[in-house]
């Protein structure tokens, strides 16, 4: 329904989200340092960025959730922090944790979260199933919270924040933790909000779910934006398009060699990463050295990633 | 720009939510908690009253069970509502971020609060009922019908103690923390206000300290409507327990701002 707004009223096409010069600053440290983005409804817009990069601060202040000592933004045509109240009747949140009421079974989850919206309960009635289908918990629709595997709370934590039919559902770091199953069946439904017109703001640490899912991406770290565009561009604007990676002892006199042969290449423990647009003279040549493992492979956001943010550790 | 934790708190239709909520959950153990409110007081009125009054005879001139089931009905509502703006409160506001799940909806921590204290002050109130049915059956309850104007004034008294309780939730760093509460603030006012005994045969100086504790206004008036006896003073009692529970919303409210906000 959403989406089918979207495309008759030319107005909805301005951004949904509108944020300038964001500043938050706890005591003496930027968490967030003046940031500026702007997202299109429909979209999937994701995060990346190291551990303390700001995301979960970012998510926050959108949310009208956290304070903010300087810039402005504005969600749905309403600016923050004013209209908070009426911003979150019309956005869902998935939190970094989940804080599920572990006194309610699943459904009364649901139920009792669309009594904070000040929704009622024969309103959401159908809703709430249609949830507990859509988040495959039916069958644990009279369990306990605290019974639930992981990837159950996840999924009851997404159900919760579609609870209210939100236009804009915001998720940090929605798959973080879960098996691989689980994050298949999350993304699968992310994609069909997406496709049903529900703009998606998302952190995640995995490459991949921000390659599949997000249509637009920033890096953050320190507070800060590194570079914003779609996946692909990100990946052309900064890498080769091919990594060669080699595990096993390569030698200073190797390492020189690749490095000249290449666009880029670095060292990162026992293994070599190169970076090339024309991997195949190198690939050649590696041929000589077959006591390496050698892995070629497409490069890809986490090429990106590590390539802005550093290999150095975070804590 | 940025949010006062003292903007004063706004009273709105969705606190009622979280008086929803906390029902809920209630109901489902309802069972522990009606033999807890009602089995308490038969031990407590059984025991004290009938026992040890038959050694004190009467006291301010009525039957000892008189005098305490009608000052236990104050007390009793101030030791529950205090246990639930402290420990039950404090467990849904850290260790299980029910207030976090909350902030994500359309309601703010004013809305959390009011409805807390009010959910508080109905805990406190069953409380007292529980007593008071305990009293009449025991033939405690001179006042007769009249008895049950003292339910208003218990669940007056019931918002004047939920706030300082969710104050003490708000700044605490565990559990622990609310031991100086009880031992400094409640133990003393179950003591000194008046329930078990009357606090004229007190020091002229402790009886001067007693007027400002709130638990002994809501003995004033509480047991003489108990009791079938004429309240004197009632406005001051009664303005004594509405200004405890105004200032201490307030107060509540910027201090779990303070704690909850980013
Ligand atoms: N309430 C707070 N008080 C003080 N510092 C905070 C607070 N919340 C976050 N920070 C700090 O702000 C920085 C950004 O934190 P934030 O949680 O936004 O990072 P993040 O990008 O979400 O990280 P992660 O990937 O680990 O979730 C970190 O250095 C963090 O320690
Ligand atoms: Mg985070």
């Amino acid at each position: 329904m959403t989406g089918l707004a979207k495309q008759s009223t030319p107005l909805l096409k301005s951004p949904v989200v509108q944020a300038s010069g964001l500043v938050k600053s706890f005591g003496t440290l930027r968490a967030v340092d003046g940031i500026d983005f702007s997202i299109k409804p429909g979209q999937c817009f994701g995060f990346l960025g190291p551990n303390g990069a700001g995301k979960t601060t970012t998510l926050k202040m959108l949310m009208g959730l956290a304070d903010f000592d300087a810039g402005s933004l504005s969600i749905l045509g309403q600016a923050l922090p004013q209209a908070a109240r009426a911003i979150r009747a019309r956005v869902g949140l998935v939190p970094q944790s989940d804080n599920l009421d572990p006194d309610f079974t699943v459904r009364e989850n649901l139920f009792m979260y669309a009594r904070f919206f000040g929704l009622k309960r024969a309103t959401v009635a159908a809703r709430v199933e249609a949830l507990l289908e859509f988040s495959e918990l039916t069958h644990k629709a009279q369990a306990k919270v605290d019974t639930l595997s992981g990837g159950m709370k996840r999924r009851l934590t997404i159900a919760r924040a579609l609870i209210n039919d939100p236009e804009i559902v915001v998720l940090d770091e929605p798959t973080t933790g879960l098996d691989p199953q689980v994050r298949h069946v999350i993304w699968a439904r992310l994609a069909e909000l997406q496709a049903r017109g529900v703009t998606l703001i998302l952190t995640t640490h995995y490459m991949e779910e921000a390659e599949r899912l997000c249509d637009e991406l920033v890096v953050m770290d320190q507070g800060r934006i590194l570079d914003q565009g779609s996946p692909t561009d990100l990946i052309h604007r900064h890498v080769e398009s091919d990594v060669i990676e080699l595990r096993g002892e390569v030698s200073e006199a190797l390492f020189m060699t690749l490095r000249s042969m290449s666009a880029h290449a670095e060292r990162q423990g026992t293994a070599v990463y190169i970076y090339t647009h024309a991997p195949m003279p190198i690939l050649e040549f590696l041929a000589d050295a077959p006591e390496l493992t050698i892995i070629h492979r497409r490069a890809g956001m986490e090429d990106v990633f590590l390539r802005l943010t550093g290999r150095g550790l975070r804590e | 720009m940025s949010r006062s934790i003292w903007a004063l708190p706004h009273f709105r239709w969705a606190a009622i939510a979280v008086l929803e909520r906390n029902f809920l959950v209630w109901r489902k153990l309802m069972g522990p908690a009606i033999v807890l409110n009602f089995g308490e007081p038969l031990i407590y009125l059984l025991g004290l009253g009938l026992g040890l009054g038959h050694w004190v005879g009467t006291v301010a001139g009525l039957p000892y069970l008189v005098f305490l089931a009608s000052g236990v009905v104050a007390s009793s509502a101030m030791t529950t509502v205090s246990f639930e703006g402290m420990y039950s409160v404090f467990t849904r506001m850290v260790p299980q971020k029910t207030y976090d799940a909350m902030m994500a909806t359309p309601m703010d921590i004013d809305d959390i609060v009011l409805g807390e204290i009010i959910w508080a002050a109905l805990k406190g109130l069953f409380s007292a009922v529980a007593i008071l049915v305990v009293a009449a059956v025991l033939g405690a309850v001179p006042g007769g019908w009249m008895a049950l104007w003292a339910l208003p004034v218990v669940f007056l008294m019931g918002l004047a103690f939920a706030g300082p309780a969710i104050i003490m939730s708000a700044v605490a760093g565990s559990y622990d923390f609310f031991n100086y509460y009880f031992v400094l603030i409640v133990t003393p006012m179950f003591m000194l206000s008046g329930v078990f005994f009357p606090t004229d045969s007190f020091p002229a100086a402790l009886q001067a300290v007693v007027q400002f504790l709130p638990l002994t206004h809501a003995v004033e008036v509480i047991r003489p409507v108990i009791v079938g006896q004429p309240v004197t003073q009632i406005g001051a009692h009664l303005a004594v327990l509405s200004g405890f529970a105004v200032l201490s919303f307030y107060l509540a409210v910027a201090m779990v701002r303070r704690r909850l906000w980013v």
